[in-house]
């Protein structure tokens, strides 16, 4: 019985090398567009979360809540499983985007709402004795200064979105896991697959995190 | 300029502003002395609706901006305040503090924002810190930039809070100097302070505030000369006492 990682499951998975770059395409592209929605997301909601209306603050917390407080599969099930029910049809792509762009969206508006709350208040006071509305006083003066303590988490943030992005395989969602994982029940060499897999991953997300690592280190050193 | 009518401000349970009455005239050097706690700050950012008074009507160039749907915005351009704690924008430049009100929210072009700002540091004197950040600059420095920031706006009103309260005491005249020069012109200025050298020689009336209340207003003479008021007698007693020593 040959093992696992034998050299002909190897040069299997390199004449089928196609399989594992498309899903790795996918799973840049699902994970580019998805960052982007987090982002809009997070800073949307983490800066609504210390506006002065009750509201908006309301609102801010119990998006964060709930999607903090249910597993993401579950989310992606929910837009892939249920919203056909309410007549709402979604392409796999566009679940996947949703799906992890929304769940990491509410971590990332955790990360804004800890960098803007860090501001002092004296900050939004000199931009409004100035004449500035609130949005305009957030993104001229409050986000810029809020950045600094805020990049580091959502860069991390950036690695666990695109990890997460292999639950979309739970979908058919033909990005990098859901082919290694089809290619790798067809052929049975599960070994190889999933190597090649792993290391894909880490190419992407290693990089990324150095980069934190060393935005929280430069903030030490100015703190 | 300024119309304070019947002004109540609570914080809870806590009766801050107590039916305030108090118009400022166009030009006037108005200043406001009282101890700690007794409502001063409150008033002044009333003045700008910092603070949004629990009864009462504010009117400021004629526009009452405690109306539903008062152009606060509009008028606070013209109402430039100085803060205790400087609020300078500590992401940008001295000069980059100068010009992004007026550029974003005025439309002023950039290079004429950055000539009226060149101006207004070269009054205060610190045209050489122009591309110093904040942090580079001493308290003193820091709020003499407050200050030219606040002059680039082009307000009618100056509202300062206590300017000199956070300052080392060797820095407090380079700051009262340049209010001292500002009040030359004809801006209508509302100042907060205890320095009562600068109330004496700028002012054209004093008001005493205890309590959340106005309890005593006047010439400046007034105050030094006969203080009518047991507790604004035991107050001017104090603080003389504090900066003769
Ligand atoms: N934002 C606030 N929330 C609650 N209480 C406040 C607030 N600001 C001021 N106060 C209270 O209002 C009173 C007057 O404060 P303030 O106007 O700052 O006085 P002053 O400037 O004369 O020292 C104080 O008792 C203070 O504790
Ligand atoms: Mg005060």
């Amino acid at each position: 019985m040959p093992g696992p990682f034998a050299a002909f499951k190897w040069a299997a998975l390199g004449r089928d090398w196609t399989v594992f770059a498309g899903g790795f395409a996918h799973t840049i592209l699902v994970s580019f567009l998805a960052l982007v929605l987090a982002l809009l997301l997070g800073i949307i909601f983490g800066v609504l979360a210390s506006s002065k209306q009750k509201g908006f603050r309301t609102i801010s917390r119990i998006y964060v809540e709930i999607i903090q407080n249910t597993p993401l599969v579950i989310q992606v099930f929910f837009l892939y499983h249920a919203l056909p029910h309410l007549g709402i049809l979604l392409p796999t792509f566009t679940v996947g985007v949703l799906g992890v762009g929304v769940y990491h969206g509410a971590y990332m508006s955790e990360a804004v709402r800890a960098g803007v709350e860090a501001i002092p208040r004296g900050q939004l006071e000199a931009a409004y004795s100035q004449g500035f509305k609130f949005w305009s006083a957030m993104r001229y003066i409050i986000l810029p200064q809020a950045k600094r303590l805020a990049v580091p988490t959502m860069t991390n943030q950036a690695v666990s979105l695109i990890k997460n992005t292999s639950v979309l395989a739970m979908i058919a969602g033909g990005e990098l896991m859901y082919h290694a994982d089809s290619w790798a029940s067809n052929s049975l060499y599960y070994g190889p697959a999933y190597i090649v897999t792993g290391i894909l991953y880490l190419v992407i997300c290693m990089p990324l995190a150095l980069y934190a690592r060393r935005l929280e280190e430069q903030m030490e050193v100015q703190a | 300029m300024i119309r304070m009518i019947g002004v109540h401000k609570h914080f809870g349970a806590n009766h801050v502003l107590k039916d305030i009455n108090l118009t400022v005239k166009a030009g006037e050097k108005l200043v406001v002395i009282g101890p700690s706690g007794s409502g001063k700050s409150t008033l002044i950012r009333c003045m700008n609706l910092l603070e949004t008074p629990s009864a009462g009507q504010i009117i400021v160039g004629g526009v009452d901006i405690t109306a539903p749907k008062a152009p606060v915005e509009k008028v606070r351009e013209g109402l430039a305040m100085v803060f205790q704690q400087f609020n300078l924008y500590p992401h940008k430049t001295v000069l980059e503090n100068l010009t992004l009100a007026p550029t974003i929210i005025k439309k002023v072009p950039k290079r004429e924002a950055e000539k009226t700002g060149m101006e207004f540091l070269a009054r205060v004197g610190l045209v050489d810190k122009a591309n110093a950040y904040p942090a580079q600059l001493s308290g003193g420095q820091q709020q003499r930039v407050a200050i030219a920031r606040a002059l680039n706006m082009k307000p009618e009103i100056m509202l300062f809070d206590e300017p000199t309260s956070a300052l080392d005491p060797e820095m407090i005249q380079e700051v009262l100097d340049v209010m001292v020069d500002l009040a030359k012109g004809g801006i209508t200025m509302v100042v907060v302070t205890h320095e009562m050298g600068f109330a004496r020689q700028v002012a054209d009336r004093v008001i005493f505030m205890d309590g959340g209340q106005i309890i005593e207003q006047g010439n400046p003479e007034h105050f030094f000369v006969n203080p009518e008021h047991a507790r604004t007698k035991s107050f001017l007693g104090k603080i003389l006492r504090a900066s003769n020593t």
